[in-house]
């Protein structure tokens, strides 16, 4: 593998990390992106921006999120020492509202006047259903209309919201066409709205402005670890779907050699049942969505469902700097299955009192894997991404009707 | 290289008979190869000047709900872009005049390989190239390789394409220029006539390439209003809501799907033959 004197200074002023990412969309948007590149730019160099949404960080969102060490599992498991990073008590309950915090600032500054987003799980939806709400901005949401089934809670609170719930029956009725149903309206709405995408996926410069919005999370990670171990984390754990709350976590640690970093993909029912979410374990690069990356998709390049009891995770995409991560083989990419992660789910949530998303349970799980091989003096924080209330139902279905 | 192709020989011939032309989209492998094929082969007689024919994609996110339906049907009787490109061939067995252009999404020719799709697509007789989300920004990665294989490579022009970047899209364009004529997706809503007339003389102050016009254009009335400030009108739902309008219950089509298709083809082409001798004898 070659060895990078910095692994932070990605994307290019085309957008690539490597040869991933770029901008391949529809000329109709491309002034709108180049708009948008030109005022985040601007934005990411005035105070007042950073002091506002550190304002709302820390009053509204209530940040920093903690550090918890979770004394039962690392006992139960026997040798690392387990950090939780808490985005889960985040408020509305998962790492998404950071980045739509600093979008739609950023759709303000714009002189947006209406929002529009995709979803899976209903996170990222309740997320920028519940900012357009604070700043009284209409909110169009897309979402699958399968995932719709098996979060309805989320939808339910999206509506409370006062977000309107679009469901997409296209495609295969997930993320992707979500994604794709988002895209069509922003095409047809570009004068006023404002695309608020919620991963590091999309045309440039979502991946590295999502991403950005994110960091917040390996940069308080950094200082916590100071305060409770005096020294850097040995190893940093998150769930993979997008990846927006891996490379939050990860990328303030990039160029810190001694860091070790997994993440975790959708194994779904296995790597070799093909029912999986798992596009760098068994993708090939292609272009969807605005950008280069690993994709699942055919050998004539058509895109393939993803598969997974997590309606996060289930996108046969990921972010394009995690697809150059894992060809500069800094950042190691793991797979969990739906049963690996249920496992993990339900051990967490007797361990320690903490109900994880099924999307973190993934992280979760390779750590149960992981954590009893390693020394007792080894620090491994995982990013606990969201809160498992929305996945009771599934959970119920699949473990069969309760504990 | 004479700098002429079979689009520049039929836009030339276009200006000489002193009418607009009727560029007609319809999906390869729509509702399958063989129907597909027989409606290819029907369009030149039925009175399109240039066909496109759509590369079917999974994810076609420019395109409403018809043409992502076309895709799905044509995906699902097991098209793929070989058999795109042999398509192309059979019709141009029978006809070295009428211009291709293949027209679709950059990730089923990148994971085909793209020095090996020009080299294929040119030996199977296309013309050109329309691929949505490509934009100048990316001519790298398909528009400069595809000139230098001397295709020609057709880029869209929208209402958000100002004066300044205008430039910037048509540096490399060749053929002709596809202007969109609304902000949004194919098959949905329709411009105002005057809306897009005074669009194309903007183009025309960049650039002296001839300028289609799509997007949202059903009916031979309003292919003929494009063709009296454009070179030709593009259509491409209603063709392909013919096809889809002409399945059973089954899916399979009924007997007289091609004829219908080239039957709305033929209506439009006589609105657009309409138009400009009309407009002649004003």
């Amino acid at each position: 593998m070659e060895s990078l004197n910095t692994y932070r200074a990605g994307p290019d002023d085309q957008g690539h990390f490597g040869i991933y990412g770029g901008r391949f969309v529809a000329e109709t948007l491309m002034p709108l992106i180049l708009e948008l590149e030109r005022a985040y730019d601007d934005a990411s160099r005035d105070p007042a921006f950073a002091r506002e949404m550190g304002y709302y960080f820390s009053q509204y969102v209530g940040r920093p999120s903690p550090l918890y060490l979770a004394q039962r599992l690392t006992a139960h498991l026997g040798g690392a020492r387990i950090y939780f990073k808490r985005e889960d008590l985040n408020h509305t309950g998962a790492h998404k509202v950071n980045n739509c915090i600093g979008q739609i600032l950023l759709a303000r500054r714009m002189g947006k006047r209406r929002i529009i987003a995709e979803t899976g799980a209903g996170q990222h939806g309740v997320a920028t259903a519940t900012v357009c709400a604070l700043f009284d901005l209409p909110c169009v949401v897309y979402m699958g209309a399968k995932d719709m089934e098996r979060q309805a809670p989320n939808v339910f609170r999206m509506r409370m919201l006062g977000a309107e719930v679009r469901p997409v029956t296209s495609g295969s009725g997930t993320l992707k066409d979500a994604l794709n149903e988002a895209l069509r309206d922003w095409v047809a709405n570009v004068e006023d709205t404002y695309y608020l995408i919620g991963t590091v996926a999309g045309p440039h410069p979502f991946p590295a402005m999502v991403r950005d919005f994110q960091a917040i999370i390996g940069e308080e990670v950094r200082e916590q670890m100071r305060d409770a171990e005096g020294r850097l984390p040995d190893s940093l754990v998150a769930c993979i779907g997008g990846g927006s709350n891996a490379i939050g976590l990860f990328h303030p640690f990039l160029d810190e050699k001694s860091v070790r970093m997994i993440a975790v993909e959708a194994a779904g029912e296995g790597i070799t049942t093909g029912k999986h979410a798992a596009s760098l374990t068994a993708g090939s690069p292609g272009v969807l969505h605005g950008n280069r990356t690993y994709l699942l998709q055919d050998g004539d390049g058509q895109i393939e469902e993803a598969h997974s009891i997590s309606a996060g995770l289930d996108y046969p995409g990921i972010g394009p700097e995690h697809a150059w991560l894992r060809d500069v083989g800094r950042v190691e990419y793991v797979s969990a299955t739906d049963d690996e992660a249920v496992e993990a789910f339900q051990l967490c949530t007797r361990l320690e009192g903490i109900i994880p998303a099924l999307e973190s349970a993934h992280a979760v799980a390779y750590v149960t894997r992981a954590a009893g091989t390693l020394p007792k003096d080894h620090s491994m924080v995982v990013c606990m991404s969201g809160r498992g209330d929305k996945d009771l139902d599934t959970m119920s279905k699949h473990i069969g009707g309760g504990p | 290289m004479t700098g002429t192709t079979r689009i520049d020989r039929r836009f030339a011939a276009l200006r000489a008979e002193g009418r607009g032309g009727l560029v007609t989209f319809v999906t390869a492998g729509d509702p399958d190869a063989e129907t597909a094929l027989a409606i290819l082969k029907g369009l030149p007689g039925a009175g399109a000047d240039v066909i496109e024919l759509g590369m079917p994609f999974s994810d076609p996110m420019a395109d409403g709900p018809s043409v992502q339906a076309s895709s799905q049907r044509a995906l699902a009787s097991g098209m793929t872009l070989a058999a795109v490109l042999d398509m192309v061939s059979a019709f141009r067995a029978g006809d070295d005049e009428t211009p291709i252009v293949l027209m679709g999404y950059f990730n089923p020719i990148y994971v085909f390989g793209v020095d090996a799709f020009l080299e294929q697509a040119r030996a199977a007789g296309v013309d050109g190239l329309i691929i949505v989300d490509l934009p100048p920004e990316e001519n790298r990665e398909l528009c400069l390789p595809a000139r230098a294989a001397d295709l020609n490579y057709i880029f869209l022009a929208t209402p958000t394409t100002d004066d300044k970047r205008l430039p910037v899209v048509l540096e490399h364009a060749s053929g002709f220029v596809y202007y969109v004529s609304i902000t949004g997706i194919t098959g949905t809503a329709s411009a105002l006539a005057a809306d897009v007339g005074a669009a194309v003389e903007r183009l025309r102050r960049h650039t002296d390439l001839p300028v289609a016009v799509g997007f949202g254009i059903r009916t031979p009335e309003q292919a003929a209003e494009m063709v009296r400030s454009a070179d030709a009108a593009v259509v491409g739902s209603a063709l392909v809501n013919a096809v889809a309008e002409n399945l059973d219950d089954d899916g399979r089509p009924r007997p007289h799907l091609v004829d219908t298709v080239l039957g709305v083809v033929g209506d439009l082409a006589r609105g657009v033959r309409g138009a400009r001798m009309e407009g002649a004898a004003q």
